[in-house]
């Protein structure tokens, strides 16, 4: 009982009975998810970004290190980067000793998010099937499936018959279709959340522990000192001041790291999602077909979200490349055919950095106190292990063992790490 | 889907096209560069925001590589800032 | 069947031919030119639909594709899902449901959320079913949303298409401005392109009752379409939703109902010079409690009904507006001797010539609408003045609202093309284009006709904005967001809770997140935030207008390209007789449809595939390698490029010798393996992998003329020029000899690793000695139109020697116990030449090529690498499965190795295995393990070759 009162004296206690309280009085004493504080000029952590990443990684400087005195700095809205515009594909079906660890790790943490942060994220944990039709992927699937089970992460083939009774919507890939089916892997770890929640959560128990969010923010430039180390950020609003800055803002990363004349191997590119019309629960599982290029789930609205591959070419313009986008809808349609009668609602795009070797890259920069979380290809589903291995990696200078691969002295001798091209669903 | 200007077929749609990475740096004597410099060379591409200089293949049409100058934030097809295309 | 609420005459229907459709179980009657809303309407049924999350009745509140409420299914040949009953023209037969209630909208069991109501305001799910976990609550949640059922088939009939055109100028609708700017636009030559959402031309004034000019607005229409029609550079389609707006001006149209038998929808791609935006205005809802009760319409959708369809959809009128437009709305309902109750306008005053405009009407200014009486239809409204006080009960049957107009700046937006708040108007108007576009009439916020079309006479447009109406005793929930059953009451505790950024709220509430995407209601929301905030509406700003304008069919999107036309075969001359000879076919990489292996009846792979190897180690085989991408290169500079390309020495080659060589990323990465010779002093001929043909053709283009333009090289792809069958085996020259060539075989005259030219079977030819087996084998390539024949004659002189076709999976067991590498395999993009023990194909005498660098600089680190070896598990019969990985002990840890093949191998009658293992080189002899998921196979590291290590036989 005393836990709970605890957790009531850091934050209002979301459950069934504090709804039905609040329902008697008209719901107008719920409190402030957040505060908005005066901007001090100086914090002993500046987190840019108030994306999953960057407001993770506020909580766990906070809960895990005691470190309190925070800022996180927001150009837009809180949640309003690349966990607004994501996938919500949470798993850790990766192919290298490098990954699959970091990821376990990740998707445990976000099974356990919920109570964590008294948020409801509405983890769904419905498994995601691959849909097999060449040889070679169904090689290289096998061979992520015994290296994650050293792991603990789970990856099973199944038949073609049993792949169409999980999955009756999926009537196309017959034998004689362009690419006909060969078979399914199951992998029973993957899942789905809502991804605002997990933004308003980390935002919201950040806060609770004195973390400040500044949204409306920019950061312009980051600011050198004498001795060459960071010594705090110029933003919109004035100087603000800090030992230790943490660049969290996929897709941007360059853009500021440039300020202060760091040079990263990291571009920009643009990836795009759509989303149908809600329908009743057709299918239940992530559907992931890596030979035709798409994946989809269905959301507990009934919209099914569905992504497809990247386009060429580097871009900060949030575009839909219209032969890009038939492309995707041509491979699902030969695959779900019944879907030529969905209905598309709504499509965007988002920009994220993809580094050298299409890993993420974490690490602290050749700028004393300067540290970079970037190069994230799905970073939604690392968000809370990014958080947490970026939040040790700051108050100890030295980065988490499940991130160590990730760090930038892997380029010093091109020892990449080569996920790529690997899957579609990322 | 951009509208590219391939010097010999003139606008042409983008899925004509493929990408080809930004215009890096010039590609040193491997054997007078250091370490640090050739890695440099190899993973850092420019990655403006704002116009970048970078190359096209008109793969499925006359098979000629070229380069444009486009604005990251826009896909507009600028003019060289040092005119030189 | 009495169409009660049909007028007498009028209306842009075809009373001549009735039409029959069913709602709900139930027939009715309607007539040519209704939508399903006009004809439920003109048979008065009221209860069309159930909201989403509180499932309250509803009915028809729009006419067009703003309609939030009443959405349906259609079921038989038409079935779609979620379509407002606006937007689905009429048709015999159709049969139509309500989604999202049950068993009907009358009585909807959901509905008992409407006693929880309370209990689940917006973001409530947030908050609770936390425990013992979502995943229990999950299933009933999901159930109950999802509104329309998901489409259990494909169209049973017909097919979808997709066409581009290119246009000067492309008009986005054709009401009075879309035709105005295109007769302006078609006069003047130009290419138009004009595209229509509605059935017919004419926009806003199909509904309204106008004059231009003295005569009424539809023979303006009418005029206007017919000289549209008879220019030839003009395009005019209807039934066409602009509904994207791309980069360069790309625009994109749906068109629905096309012309051509057989064609669903067909969807065009139009890039053009200018953009005219003419999509006109949607008028806003008006926001009090209960606003969303059955009979509160749009005033402009009332009108609509009565002039368009000859439809009244009710006998008692009160229209309640903030603006002029109603004014003309009234008008038009008493001069169809309809019965108008009031008009409430929230102004203080009204302007006089609105009031002119209906003498016998009562007018009420500063009076707003404060309640509503009537759950399943509008029986009564309270009128109450904005100041507050009691107010007054006006009976009714239908109340319409105008709460102004918001031009219709989707497409605008989608350009990246910015927006302002225009005080005046009290909406969002365009501002600065970024693209070459531009907005014309009311989508641009003129909402006068007379500025759009000279002559035009219709009421000044004036509005004072009224966001939600704030008297005191509204009982009832005031809804922003019709669809998704979004209150005033949620949008401010979503900003009491601190989520005060408008696309916070949107997310918190899903506000403007439905089918309709909030067309009558974002403005709403904005304004309700701004007035709780204290702040102006510029600085709330707008949520982002993106694609599609309205919902598309993903058919339409897809057009054409199904089955085959996905991405076409590539196959070669054998196809048909490896078809024929029962070969299992299958995708091998590029597109390539290959065989995979020649069962025999009964057989199964790994017989069929025996069968195959035993007679290339032992007699003769057969292999179609014409799918090997090669290239000719010619110039004088191709000894200096291929050296800067491949890791050892090609310029040494003497004509008709040939080198196998491995091609380099800069990275250091292996892009590719494959062959080069020399066939004169300046040509060459090189081979690639199949699946790797197109990479190396860029790569090799790229550098030349990006880099290197000033090389003599240039490059042809002769892929599809040569065609090979590849004769291997100890018995392939006597085969070859029996199929007859004039080339001189003897190992003496033609050594491994030549190419000779000549005739075999009297076809021209290049024959060419490589070996991907370990065999002896005869590369012949001869061109597309005699591979045929050379096949057939091979297997015809072939058969004494027991000649067998050879597949994709033979090969693979062959070059495996050769030990030699393939891509994807045992190059998985971590290894280099040294760790396949090929360091010898790393010239150290070239100063300088491609990787060289990148590979001594990667092998400068020191660590340990993975390394290629065989590998052999104790028992024979032991199978180790491709991919497993190699541990430590075995134990369930960090992995040193990965076992990138294993085969049967006939020649050792064994399983043999290859892998790449951290410090193999130095293991041979040791154990390693495999690991499996519960089980550990201990293996004897080997050399990675387990047939002829000398390579005798592919020399002989």
């Amino acid at each position: 009982m005393c836990i709970v009162i605890n957790i009531i004296t850091i934050m209002q206690n979301y459950s069934v009975f504090s709804l039905a309280r609040n329902a008697l009085t008209g719901h107008r004493n719920w409190p402030q998810v957040w505060r908005s504080p005066p901007l001090k000029d100086r914090y002993d952590v500046v987190v840019i970004g108030a994306g999953g990443h960057g407001l993770a990684t506020a909580y766990y400087l906070a809960k895990e290190f005691g470190i309190t005195n925070v800022a996180v700095l927001e150009r837009g809205w809180l949640g309003g980067g690349n966990i607004a515009r994501n996938t919500v594909t949470i798993r850790s079906n990766y192919m290298r000793d490098e990954s699959i660890p970091f990821y376990v790790k990740s998707v445990a943490m976000y099974e356990g998010l919920t109570d964590e942060l008294n948020f409801n994220m509405m983890h769904s944990k419905r498994t995601m099937v691959d849909v097999v039709q060449t040889w070679p992927k169904l090689r290289e699937l096998r061979r992520r499936q015994l290296v994650m089970d050293i792991y603990g992460s789970t990856y099973e083939q199944i038949t073609t018959e049993e792949l169409r009774r999980r999955i009756p919507a999926l009537t196309g890939g017959g034998p004689d279709a362009r690419l006909p089916v060969i078979c399914g892997m199951v992998h029973t770890d993957a899942g789905v959340n809502r991804h605002d929640a997990v933004a308003w959560g980390y935002a919201r128990a950040a806060d609770a522990r004195g973390v400040e969010i500044h949204q409306q923010t920019a950061v312009q430039s980051l600011l050198r000192g004498a001795d060459g180390s960071i010594e705090g950020v110029e933003t919109n609003r004035g100087t603000v001041r800090a030992k230790k800055v943490v660049v969290a803002v996929s897709g941007h990363t360059t853009t500021l790291t440039e300020t202060a004349g760091l040079k990263l191997p990291l571009r920009t590119m643009n990836l795009t999602a759509f989303v149908s019309e809600p329908v009743k629960p057709l299918v239940d599982v992530i559907v992931n077909c890596p030979d035709s290029g798409f994946y989809f789930s269905q959301s507990d609205k009934g919209e099914m979200v569905i992504g497809g591959a990247p386009d060429m070419g580097q871009s900060f313009r949030r575009d839909i490349k219209q032969h890009v986008f038939e492309d995707t809808v041509t491979a699902m349609l030969s695959l779900f055919p019944s879907f030529k009668k969905l209905k598309l609602m709504r499509q965007w795009g988002g920009h994220l950095d993809i580094a050298h070797d299409a890993s993420p890259i974490m690490d602290q920069t050749e700028m004393p106190g300067l540290f970079v979380t970037a190069g994230w290809w799905g970073g939604y589903k690392a968000i809370p292990a990014g958080g947490l291995t970026l939040a040790h990696l700051v108050a100890k200078g030295e980065p988490h063992p499940l991130m160590a691969p990730f760090t930038l002295g892997r380029f010093r001798h091109l020892d990449f790490v080569m996920e790529a091209g690997t899957t579609t669903a990322r | 889907m951009m509208n590219i200007t391939c010097p010999f077929c003139g606008k042409r749609n983008e899925s004509e096209f493929i990408h080809g990475g930004p215009v890096g740096a010039v590609r040193p004597d491997p054997n007078a560069v250091s370490d640090e410099e050739w890695v440099e060379y190899l993973t850092v591409t420019p990655n403006p925001l704002g116009p970048v200089q970078e190359k096209w293949w008109h793969a499925r049409g006359c098979g000629e590589w070229f380069s444009i100058w486009r604005d990251t934030r826009t896909h507009d097809i600028v003019e060289a800032p040092d005119g030189t295309t | 069947m009495v169409q009660r609420n049909r007028r007498a005459s009028g209306g842009r229907i075809d009373r001549n031919r009735p039409l029959h459709f069913t709602f709900n179980g139930k027939l009715y009657e309607g007539f040519e030119g209704d939508t399903l809303a006009s004809a439920l309407l003109a048979n008065g049924i009221r209860l069309t639909a159930r909201s989403f999350k509180y499932h309250r009745p509803r009915s028809i509140m729009g006419h067009g594709v703003e309609e939030p409420a009443t959405l349906v299914e259609l079921d038989g040949e038409d079935a779609s899902g979620n379509r407002p009953a606006t937007t689905v023209p009429l048709r015999d037969g159709l049969s139509a449901r309500s989604v999202n209630c049950w068993p009907s909208p009358e009585f909807d069991l959901g509905g008992i959320n409407q006693l929880l109501s309370r209990f689940i305001p917006a973001g409530f799910y947030y908050k609770t079913f936390k425990w013992p976990n979502w995943h229990l609550f999950e299933p009933s949640i999901r159930r109950a949303a999802g509104l329309a059922a998901a489409p259990e088939s494909p169209p049973a009939s017909g097919h979808f298409e997709a066409r581009n055109a290119h246009a000067d100028v492309l008009i986005a609708g054709a009401g009075p401005a879309g035709l105005q700017a295109a007769l302006e636009a078609g006069r003047a030559g130009k290419r138009v392109f004009l595209a229509d959402e509605g059935a017919e031309a004419g926009g806003s004034l199909l509904n309204r009752n106008l004059s231009i000019g003295g005569r009424s607005a539809l023979d303006w229409v009418e005029d206007a379409v017919a000289e549209l029609r008879g220019m030839e550079n003009v395009t005019h389609l209807q039934n066409a939703t602009v509904w994207a707006y791309r980069e360069h001006n790309l625009m994109i149209v749906n068109e629905r109902e096309p012309e051509l038998d057989g064609v669903l929808e067909r969807s065009w791609r139009v890039r053009v010079g200018e953009v005219v935006i003419a999509t006109g205005a949607t008028e806003r809802a008006m926001v009090f409690g209960d606003n969303d009760r059955p009979g509160v319409m749009l005033a402009s959708s009332v009108q609509a009904y009565v002039n368009r369809w000859g439809v009244t959809p009710g006998q008692r009128m009160v229209l309640f507006t903030n603006n002029n437009s109603v004014y003309a709305v009234a008008a038009d309902l008493a001069a169809a001797g309809m019965q108008v109750e009031a008009i409430l306008d929230c102004r203080k005053t009204v302007p006089p010539e609105a009031v002119k405009l209906v003498p016998d009407i009562p007018v009420h200014a500063a009076t707003v609408a404060g309640d509503v009486r009537g759950r399943k239809g509008v029986r009564a409204v309270k009128a109450v003045p904005v100041t507050g006080g009691a107010g007054r009960w006006i009976d009714c049957d239908v109340l319409g609202c105008s709460g102004g107009w918001n031009p219709t700046v989707h497409l605008w937006s989608q350009s990246r093309s910015t927006l302002r708040f225009d005080e005046d108007l009290a909406a969002f108007v365009p501002d600065e284009a970024v693209q070459n576009c531009r907005a014309v009439g009311a989508a641009a916020g003129d909402l006068t006709l007379d500025r759009i079309v000279g002559g035009g006479e219709d009421l000044a447009y004036a509005i004072e904005p009224l966001w939600r109406v704030n008297v005191p005793g509204q009982r009832g929930k005031a809804f922003l967001d019709v669809q998704n059953d979004v209150s005033v009451s949620d949008v401010h505790l979503a900003l009491r809770e601190g989520y005060d950024n408008v696309e916070h709220v949107k997310r918190y509430t899903t506000g403007g997140m439905g089918i309709d995407q909030g067309k009558t209601g974002n403005i709403n929301i904005i304004g309700t935030v701004a007035m709780q905030k204290g702040v102006p509406l510029q600085e709330v700003g707008t949520t982002t207008f993106r694609s599609p304008y309205t919902p598309v069919s993903f058919g339409a999107i897809g057009g054409l390209r199904e089955g085959w036309r996905l991405f076409p075969y590539r196959h070669t001359p054998v196809t048909q007789w490896n078809k024929d000879h029962g070969a299992v076919m299958y995708e091998a990489g590029a597109r390539w449809r290959r065989p995979g292996y020649f069962p025999k009846p009964g057989e199964g792979l790994q017989e069929a595939v025996n069968r195959e190897c035993r007679a290339v180690r032992e007699g003769v085989g057969v292999y179609d390698g014409s799918p090997l991408g090669t290239f000719e290169l010619k110039g004088r500079d191709v000894p200096k490029f291929l050296d800067f390309i491949y890791s050892n020495i090609m310029s040494t080659l003497k004509p008709g010798d040939g080198r196998y060589g491995l091609m380099l990323s800069e990275d250091g990465l292996i892009l590719d393996d494959g062959v080069a010779f020399r066939l004169d002093e300046h040509r060459w001929m090189i081979s690639t992998s199949t699946g790797h043909a197109d990479a190396v053709n860029q790569h090799m283009e790229k550098l030349l003329q990006t880099e290197f333009p000033d090389w003599q090289v240039l490059i042809t792809t002769v892929t599809s020029q040569w065609n090979n069958a590849t004769i291997c085996g100890p018995k392939a020259r006597e085969v070859l000899q029996a199929v007859d060539s004039d080339i001189d075989l003897s190992p003496e005259a033609f050594p491994f690793m030549s190419f000779r030219e000549g005739t075999v079977a009297g076809f021209p030819a290049r024959v060419v000695r490589v070996s991907f087996t370990g065999e002896l084998s005869y590369e012949v390539n001869v061109a597309p139109r005699h591979m045929a024949a050379l096949w057939d004659k091979v297997m015809e002189v072939g058969a004494p020697f027991g000649i067998l076709p050879v597949g994709s999976e033979s090969s693979h067991v062959l070059r495996v116990e050769k030990g030699f590498l393939s891509l994807g395999h045992e190059v998985d993009g971590t290894v280099d030449a040294y760790d396949l023990g090929m360091g010898w194909v790393m010239s150290k005498k070239k100063p300088d090529y491609l990787g060289k660098r990148s590979v001594q600089l990667r092998r400068s680190g020191g660590g340990t690498r993975r390394e290629l070896v065989g590998i052999l598990a104790d028992d024979p019969n032991q199978q180790i499965p491709e991919g497993a990985p190699l541990t430590p002990g075995g134990r369930k840890e960090a992995t040193d190795g990965l076992v990138t093949a294993c085969v049967w191998s006939v020649v050792n009658n064994r399983w043999v295995g290859l892998a790449l293992l951290e410090d193999g080189h130095a293991r041979q002899g040791e154990t390693a393990h495999v690991r499996l998921k519960d089980d550990v196979i201990p293996v004897t590291v080997t050399k990675p070759v387990f047939h002829d290590p000398e390579g005798k036989l592919l020399r002989s």
